[in-house]
């Protein structure tokens, strides 16, 4: 029961939410938020202590001629982890937006907690169809939340965004399809993969290149990642952060979880050119992140590259890669959760995204530089932060891929690595170094309620980065 | 099969309602009263039914399917009928003709979902149609509901001449108008014994079928003729009457020419690939939202086709689905379209703000259209497109289909962006009221229940 109420109360409380008076539901999402964050922190103990009596899977009949169950579980490492992402980043993005509070609040709330349920429902679907559902309704709210707030050209770009990911989702279907004729008539995982085991190279190259688009679409890998940078401006902060910091993740776990164990053959068979895919989304995000003036890009493109990395070390198939994967999708989450979080603020304060007008931020805001520099820090995986362990074994799985090229691929990512420095060190000397300038002369240091959420999520990286065996844990294999 | 006879005397009532009752609003009382008859006698005939069973001469056949056709179908006329009653009566002075022409299409639509005998198919037909032709011109001042009702009959008068002649070559080849008689199971048992005869008159169906449902190339007279009909009643001809037509095609080419489905499944899949094309890319580019969804009707046909194309067990479950879901969306949309003052694209701006309730229908009811999961009309397409895979063939057609299914939300998601996300003044004809509101809320909820448990819909 605890699983369904992951889905149902952040469900129900978003409907909630629409309906409730407007003084309200600022409190009552926040409510809302801690009380999942709650139950996912519960399920984490469950899951980790092996308590007796309490069932982490929940099934109950769906549509029976269909054989689909409506089936949900915590049933590994990397579904609690994403799980624990999802139920984190709403609280903390409820609570810091307490003094800025966006127009017609009933309807960011509800749409924001909807979002939420999908999500989940994303991350624990055992069940094909409901696993389609999910991934579907996760993307409405959020298509709504982009286009209602945000920069001028909102409306026109997100509008891209949703027709290319739902272009990608209905051509992942016709692949179910087409799998579930293989299977008992049951979309169960279990069916699936034998499913697939059962099907010769040919189809499964098919299905695979049909499923792989939908998900390289919402990753996003190179050359589907057009939609992203203008997506992450144009959006405001919130819907950004949940746009990066989940929703991308929502391809990567898919890969993990149906791509890779329903159709093996297939994944092996074009490793060699998903890997190339992924290593020039690193190359080309870093180095677009470089010449980019617009903070907000330079950050989506720097999301480039680090989904990139993540998609090679899936790719490569080496367990250790994956265990890096899994703790990077929650640390990637976490990391740039902060920056956007910082963003936000210079916005606010500046009135503009433009590195080039910005600059002195150190001398009258040294709280605000600190934090920037260790969340910053943090992204480009400097030892001691939580970005380094994963990253690590990221490497280690992509330089022991069983791919004739896999030195190429793992020097040209390095590559990316370094790059990364290069760009986030020149964003901080942009930022916070130089002379202070007319508009950056009077930038208020931070407010208490900035200070508490940059506060917390330092803890957490600095936690996680001396001490990552809490997330290793998790993930063993 | 109570219901032929209930809705052709409701018809017959409702003609003289218009002498003794002098009210619109008395008019009206008794025309809910009556889809209220016909639908408690469709529930009676579910309610009979125990197994297949055939009378009236064995032309008609009633089983558990036909019935339960009838009661949704019913259900969503009712719908139609509570939502749009007063548009109706608005539409001319003959307010009581046209409930009792709508009745007489509802004939038609029970006869078409029953018949056994082709006879019975091209009656129904013909019943279904006739009406229509009128209810198209009912606006008489207006030239496009003039220019609407001429091509409509037209173009259907010289069609439902193709398609006697098709029944005739049948007739021709088995010596029976019987669908289920040995005769046509002897003459369609495999396709190389087919003759030229029975060929032709097969094909001849299909395409005064494809006329009918407005499928391409046969769709031409279906924009001109969905916009120039008066709004009130361009949901019921593009919905009730346009699915009925797919249950008699499908039951045709089922159970008589199941058989020799390699002569004629090519030509269907042409026109599903035609269809989906052509009502998608053009849907794309209206202006009036109106006339998009009447190549959105173009489109969403295309993907019922699909049934026909795989003609088994999933594609007639996916029919039923695809009827309702595909029905109770486009009522809400209209529901909605009818109160506004300006039908293009820009009249919608705004909605959302001035009137979220309507806002919201629409919007549901357009992603039910776009095939979003949660509504119905994701499992509708998943059902129509499952029966293809399900058959094994061409399944590059399916893929084809998803992708036109990712154009059309680009255009059902255009009237959304203009409800929520740009600034307008949405001008509407008349203050919507609370029973108005009440059911378009009750239009959505069914709308999201069905695409939660489609299993309330199959059978």
């Amino acid at each position: 029961m605890l699983i369904v109420l992951l889905i149902l109360i952040p469900l129900l409380g978003g409907l909630a939410a629409m309906l409730m008076p407007e003084r309200n539901v600022h409190i009552h999402a926040v409510g809302v938020a801690i009380t999942t964050l709650a139950l996912a922190v519960a399920g984490y103990f469950h899951f980790t202590m092996n308590t007796p009596g309490i069932d982490l899977v929940y099934q109950h009949s769906w549509i029976e001629s269909l054989g689909a169950t409506f089936s949900v579980g915590l049933t590994d490492g990397l579904s609690i982890l994403m799980v624990l992402l999802t139920a984190i980043i709403f609280p903390f993005i409820f609570i810091s937006i307490r003094n800025k509070q966006p127009e017609r609040k009933n309807t960011f709330y509800g749409l924001m907690l909807l979002a939420q349920a999908g999500l989940m429902g994303v991350f624990l679907a055992q069940d094909a169809l409901l696993f389609y559902v999910f991934w579907e309704v996760a993307l409405i709210p959020v298509y709504f939340l982009s286009s209602m707030y945000g920069g001028p050209r909102r409306i026109p770009v997100t509008f891209k965004f949703f027709v290319y990911t739902f272009a990608g989702s209905l051509i992942m279907l016709a692949a179910f399809l087409m799998i579930y004729q293989h299977t008992a008539h049951q979309f169960s995982f279990g069916s699936f993969v034998g499913a697939g085991a059962s099907l010769e190279a040919g189809q499964q190259n098919l299905l695979f290149w049909m499923i792989f688009i939908a998900f390289a679409i919402k990753m996003p890998i190179f050359p589907f990642h057009t939609w992203q940078p203008d997506a992450y401006e144009q959006s405001a902060t919130p819907v950004t952060i949940v746009l990066s910091a989940i929703m991308v993740k929502m391809g990567l776990f898919a890969v993990i979880r149906w791509l890779i164990p329903v159709l093996p053959l297939a994944s092996v068979r074009w490793m060699d050119l998903i890997l190339l895919l992924s290593v020039v989304s690193v190359v080309f995000g870093s180095i677009m992140a470089m010449v980019q003036t617009n903070i907000k890009r330079l950050i989506a493109y720097s999301s480039i590259a680090h989904i990139g990395l993540m998609s090679a070390a899936i790719f490569s198939q080496q367990a250790v890669g994956l265990q890096g994967v899994a703790i990077q999708m929650f640390n990637h989450g976490i990391n740039i959760m902060g920056l956007w979080i910082i963003v936000s603020i210079l916005e606010n304060r500046l009135k503009t995204q433009d590195l080039r007008e910005m600059g002195g931020i150190a001398k009258v805001a040294p709280a605000f530089t600190i934090a920037l520099v260790v969340i910053s820090l943090a992204n480009i995986a400097l030892p001691l932060t939580n970005g380094f362990v994963g990253e690590f074994m990221m490497f280690n799985g992509l330089f022991n891929a069983a791919s004739p090229y896999r030195i190429a691929f793992t020097v040209a990512a390095g590559l990316g690595v370094i790059l990364s420095a290069v760009y986030t060190l020149t964003m901080i000397q942009k930022v916070a170094y130089g002379n202070t300038n007319s508009l950056t002369e009077g930038f208020k240091d931070l407010t208490i309620n900035e200070k508490l959420i940059l506060i917390l999520i330092i803890l957490i990286i600095l936690w996680l980065g001396f001490y990552p065996k809490m997330l290793m844990g998790l993930v063993n294999v | 099969m109570n219901a032929i006879i209930v809705s052709a005397l409701a018809g017959v009532v409702m003609m003289f309602t218009g002498l003794f009752f002098k009210k619109s609003g008395q008019v009206q009382g008794v025309a809910i009263l009556a889809v209220l008859a016909i639908l408690a006698a469709t529930g009676y005939d579910y309610f009979l039914v125990s197994q297949t069973n055939r009378s009236y001469f064995d032309m008609i056949e009633s089983d558990h399917y036909t019935a339960w056709f009838n009661v949704l179908i019913t259900a969503c006329t009712t719908m139609y009928v509570l939502l749009f009653h007063k548009d109706i009566a608005k539409v001319g002075r003959n307010d009581a003709e046209y409930f009792a022409l709508i009745y007489f299409v509802m004939s038609g639509v029970y006869l078409l979902s029953s018949y056994s005998n082709m006879l019975i198919l091209f009656i129904g037909i013909e019943i279904l149609s006739i009406p229509q032709y009128i209810l198209a011109g009912s606006d008489k001042e207006n030239v496009k509901s003039n220019e609407a009702s001429l091509k409509y009959f037209l173009m259907g008068a010289f069609t439902t001449g193709i398609l006697l002649m098709g029944i005739t070559l049948v007739y021709g080849a088995t010596g029976s108008f019987d669908i289920l008689s040995d005769r046509f199971s002897v003459q369609f048992q495999n396709t190389a014994g087919l003759n030229a005869m029975s060929f032709v008159g097969i094909m001849m169906i299909i395409f005064a079928m494809g006329f009918k449902v407005s499928a391409a190339p046969f769709h031409m007279w279906t924009p001109d003729v969905y916009d120039g009909t008066p709004t009130a009643f361009t949901p019921f001809m593009a919905t009730i009457a346009k699915v009925a037509i797919f249950v008699a095609f499908i039951k045709l080419f089922h159970f008589s020419f199941g058989n020799v489905n390699d002569a004629w499944q090519m030509t269907i899949a042409a026109m599903i690939v035609l269809t989906l094309l052509i009502g998608n890319i053009t849907a794309v580019y209206q202006q009036s939202v109106k006339r998009m969804m009447a190549y959105s009707s173009i489109a969403q046909a295309g993907f019922m086709l699909f049934a026909i194309y795989a003609f088994n067990a999933t594609s007639w479950n996916g029919l039923l689905l695809y009827s309702v879901a595909y029905t109770l969306a486009s009522l809400g949309v209209f529901a909605v379209l009818i109160r506004m003052k300006d039908y293009t694209y820009e009249g919608f701006q705004g909605l959302a703000r001035k009137h979220p309730i309507m806002a919201a229908t629409a919007a549901i009811c357009l992603l039910s259209l776009a095939g979003i999961p949660l509504t119905g009309g994701f499992f509708a397409k998943y059902y129509v497109l499952s029966a293809t895979v399900e058959q094994g063939k061409m399944l590059g057609l399916v893929v084809f289909a998803v992708l036109m299914a990712a154009v059309s939300a680009y255009y059902y998601l255009k009237v959304i962006m203009s409800m929520y996300f740009k600034e307008g003044e949405a001008e509407l004809t008349e203050e919507p009221n609370g029973i108005y509101h009440f059911l378009l809320i009750l239009n959505a909820i069914l709308v999201i229940a069905i695409g939660v448990l489609p299993g309330l819909i199959l059978r």
